[in-house]
């Protein structure tokens, strides 16, 4: 007996919630970004699950794509923070805030 | 797989998810991290989705985790003092992060539950995603291929030293 | 009956022309000023006389030169119209206009200003052409206000000097007031006549419609005749005509004797059929005029300088045309107009010979005996003298009768007796002028006496056909050429004795007190004191109105620029830019540079959203 539908998906929401929670408070920019992923393995639970309630390969080929768009993503994301600290020496969110008024 | 399971694996899950977001020392977050990685591939085994499982473990838990702590070791990143932001902002997140859970709950309750329909044979399998890829898909896929090259060559340039 | 021409507009467009070359070509060539400038404006006096002859009995020419106004209903043409009363005065305008201006030649010679002048001379004649054979209002209109354009630009002539501007001035000032009234007059008229359906201020379509305007008549002739107050200087805007004097002598002449002043009497005599309707707006006209005359007569008898005198003697005279007008005696108001604009030229250009050949001397304790060593001069202003006076058979005889017996006939004699007692003074005023300047031991220095000579030919000449006219313009039918609009009957012979009696009384004390008893007239002055001062100083009226209405706009201007311009105004202004600043500064402090902050934003948004779903 597979466990319902809606289990998987409210699972799903709480690991999205703790996601943000992760981006929100946290300083350090990597940790934020692993939060980030975080939120996009949630997702993809959620699609995984839909996918196979709906018994349609299009939510499993959707997470294909979100794998392959995250590692692009991460990728690139981290080169950003690499080239911001060699600038500025430092991974503190809070020592990035250049846009302030 | 049995409700029992599935509580249980849950549970682990969440408590992983949670050490990303609070433990101080990053490379014990990425680590948590992998954990959460590789019981959300259980999930997906459970779920008759053995490729996208596959998957999750070789590029998710495997390459981009991996990514992840050579960037730390680099950056030769220590143990902050003060890790989270301050108390104002750690009660509202929590309170926010609380009423989104909630909200998206509730908004799936609401939602009428699609019709359960069977499972096909062979589904979840790589011959059955392949189809759907090689042929519905094939653009977003050609794309996709286009948007990793780009990445490839940003994260060369962003990351190069300057000379 | 109405015949129409096509080139009647050119009367008005000689002397534009004459503008055009003044101010283009004249700068440079001073010579040729010197004949197109009064050339034009003689060749407009042959056309109008050309005109005259061709205009048929009892009827006028007109020429609808274009269509100008098209408002909706409203129209207002571009016309002109010879008739009985505007052939007279075109005539008289270009006339003695022509002979001004030859005069101005020789009196203008060598000014730096040559080209100039003649250009304002000439727009002031094509602005005062367009007034009296304007056939609408509004056109009319255009003329008023151009007529007070030139002159104010003429009167401050000479601008370097700061009151000849100021008296410059003053005159468009006054002469807006007035304008206002005339305004105004005109607005009710176009109201009223728009209630019924009619749109124009055509003078034949008002004189056709009149009756629509029987119930504002008193009204719209009030108003109106506040603008010819203005413009005639009737009390009590006649202040700007003695500083007026500040402008060049011909000047003078022509604006403030023979033309300009005159277009206040041209028009009510244009809308006579509406004063016949508000016969208690023609008592205020009769009224003010003979008030005017007298205290204007008044004030002359204590002036010394020569052009003064002249001056409150024009603004006299007018009085008496608005008494003529005011007791119904249209044909002999304009009448005296006519004759009016002949001997008044004449004395204005005799004093302003005299001036000349003192080498700019205005003050009469400074002339005297002048008689022997300018012969011509002394000769027309004698006959000048005489035409003012009223003394048979010169011209002012015939005029001023006409209104005399009419203002006593009619319906408040009392009038009439002013008008006899301003006759008197009248003539003993011109005589005082005439015999302080022309006899006994002449007064002026050494210098100039020695520089004493007669004024060349291009002066005396229109001197001396002036005096013709003022001699023998009073056998001249104007009354019976206006045809006969209300009744103006001849005066029986008593009457006449009586007045030429007055006009000798007055001519024989002049002499009396000034050839014959030289001492007296100081004796007279300090025996009556400080009367005598307030006359003098002309009752003190530009004082009053200093006093009771310059002061207070100009407080009232200091107010505004020093508080309630800088304070109050821009105040708020920049009050605006200092909230607008202000609420910014606050709201700034929204954007810390931290990411996570901006992210908290997205949540919040994305909650907000959700929350709305999912409660609909």
């Amino acid at each position: 007996m597979t466990p319902p539908l809606a289990w998987y998906l409210g699972l799903s929401a709480v690991l999205f919630a703790i996601g943000v929670l992760g981006v929100l408070i946290r300083r350090n920019v990597i940790v934020i970004f692993m939060a980030i992923e975080l939120m996009l393995n949630a997702v993809n639970l959620s699609f995984v699950a839909l996918a196979r309630s709906l018994g349609s390969m299009d939510g499993q080929v959707i997470v294909f794509f979100v794998m392959t768009v995250a590692a692009a993503e991460a990728a690139v994301g981290l080169a950003i923070i690499l080239s911001m600290f060699r600038n500025r020496e430092t991974t503190n969110a809070d020592e990035l805030a250049t846009l302030k008024w | 797989m049995s409700p029992l399971l599935f509580l249980l694996l849950a549970a682990l899950t969440v408590a992983s998810a949670l050490t990303v977001v609070v433990h101080q020392n990053p490379v014990h977050s990425a680590c948590a991290l992998v954990l959460t990685l590789c019981l959300l591939a259980v999930f997906f085994l459970g779920l008759d989705a053995q490729l996208v499982a596959l998957l999750q473990v070789i590029v998710y838990a495997g390459a981009i985790v991996v990514l992840f702590l050579f960037v730390i070791m680099l950056l030769n990143l220590q143990v902050e003092a003060r890790a989270m932001a301050g108390t104002l902002l750690v009660g509202t997140a929590a309170v926010g992060g609380v009423a989104l859970a909630v909200l998206i709950v509730t908004a799936l309750r609401r939602a009428a539950p699609p019709a359960g329909r069977g499972v096909p044979a062979g589904f979840g399998e790589t011959a059955a995603l392949a189809r759907q890829l090689f042929t519905v898909y094939l653009l977003p896929f050609e794309l996709t291929s286009l948007l990793l090259l780009v990445a490839i060559v940003g994260a060369v340039a962003l990351a190069k030293k300057p000379s | 009956m109405v015949i129409e021409t096509t080139w009647l507009g050119w009367i008005v467009a000689l002397p534009a022309l004459g503008v055009l070359f003044n101010v283009f070509v004249g700068r440079r060539a001073t010579g040729a000023v010197e004949l197109v400038g009064p050339g034009l404006v003689g060749a407009a006096f042959a056309l109008a006389v050309w005109a005259a002859l061709r205009r048929p009995e009892g009827g006028a020419l007109h020429d609808h030169v274009y269509t100008w106004i098209v408002a909706g209903p409203f129209r207002a043409e571009a016309g002109l119209r010879l008739d009985a009363l505007a052939m007279v005065m075109t005539l008289v305008v270009t006339g003695v206009g022509f002979l001004i201006h030859i005069y101005s030649v020789g009196y203008m010679h060598g000014d730096q200003g040559f080209a100039r002048y003649f250009a304002y001379l000439n727009l002031f004649t094509t602005a005062m052409l367009i007034l009296v054979l304007a056939d609408n209002l509004v056109l009319l209109f255009v003329g008023w206000e151009g007529v007070g354009l030139c002159s104010y630009l003429l009167i401050g002539f000479w601008y370097e000097k700061p009151e000849n501007a100021a008296a410059g001035k003053k005159a468009f000032l006054v002469n807006r007031v007035g304008d206002a009234g005339f305004l105004l007059g005109l607005f009710l008229i176009v109201a009223t006549l728009g209630n019924h359906g009619i749109w124009t201020l055509d003078v034949a379509a008002l004189e056709q419609h009149r009756d629509l305007l029987r119930e504002v008549a008193p009204w719209v002739c009030l108003l109106l005749f506040v603008g010819a107050t203005g413009k005639s200087a009737q009390l009590p805007l006649y202040v700007w005509l003695p500083d007026a004097m500040a402008g060049p002598t011909p000047v003078s002449a022509l604006i403030h004797a023979a033309t300009m002043v005159t277009a206040g009497v041209y028009m009510i005599a244009r809308l006579h059929f509406l004063y016949a309707l508000a016969p208690a707006a023609l008592a205020v006209v009769a009224v003010v005029g003979a008030l005017t005359a007298l205290f204007a007569a008044a004030v002359a008898t204590a002036q010394m300088d020569i052009k003064k005198v002249l001056a409150y003697s024009t603004v006299s005279q007018l009085g008496y045309m608005f008494l003529g007008l005011g007791v119904g005696a249209t044909g002999a108001a304009v009448f005296h107009l006519v004759t009016h604009a002949f001997f008044k030229a004449l004395l204005f250009l005799g004093a302003g010979s005299v001036i000349h050949g003192l080498g700019g001397e205005q003050d009469m304790e400074r002339m005297g005996g002048l008689g022997t060593r300018m012969r011509i001069t002394f000769v027309t202003m004698a006959a000048g003298t005489l035409a003012i006076a009223g003394v048979p058979p010169f011209s002012g005889f015939f005029s001023k009768d006409e209104i005399l017996w009419n203002a006593c006939a009619g319906a408040f004699p009392v009038l009439g007796v002013i008008g006899l007692l301003v006759a008197f003074l009248t003539a003993f005023y011109t005589g005082r002028l005439f015999c302080m300047t022309f006899f006994g031991e002449c007064r002026a220095s050494e210098d100039v006496q020695h520089h004493l000579h007669e004024s060349p030919a291009v002066m005396t000449l229109p001197l001396v056909v002036l005096a013709v006219l003022a001699c023998a313009g009073g056998f001249l039918d104007v009354p019976g050429l206006l045809g006969g609009e209300g009744h103006e009957a001849h005066a029986p012979l008593a009457f006449m004795l009586l007045a030429t009696a007055l006009a000798a009384g007055g001519l024989g004390l002049a002499w009396a007190l000034y050839v014959k008893w030289p001492g007296l007239p100081s004796l007279v002055a300090w025996r009556l004191g400080a009367f005598y001062r307030l006359v003098r100083d002309k009752f003190r009226v530009d004082e009053l109105y200093d006093a009771a209405v310059v002061r207070p706009v100009f407080a009232l201007a200091e107010v505004s620029a020093t508080r309630i311009d800088p304070q109050l105004i821009d105040g708020a202004v920049n009050g605006a830019g200092r909230v607008v600043s202000a609420t910014s500064g606050a709201w700034r402090r929204y954007q810390t540079g931290n990411v996570q902050h901006y992210a908290l934003s997205f949540l919040a948004g994305a909650l907000a959203l959700l929350g709305y779903w999912v409660t609909r």
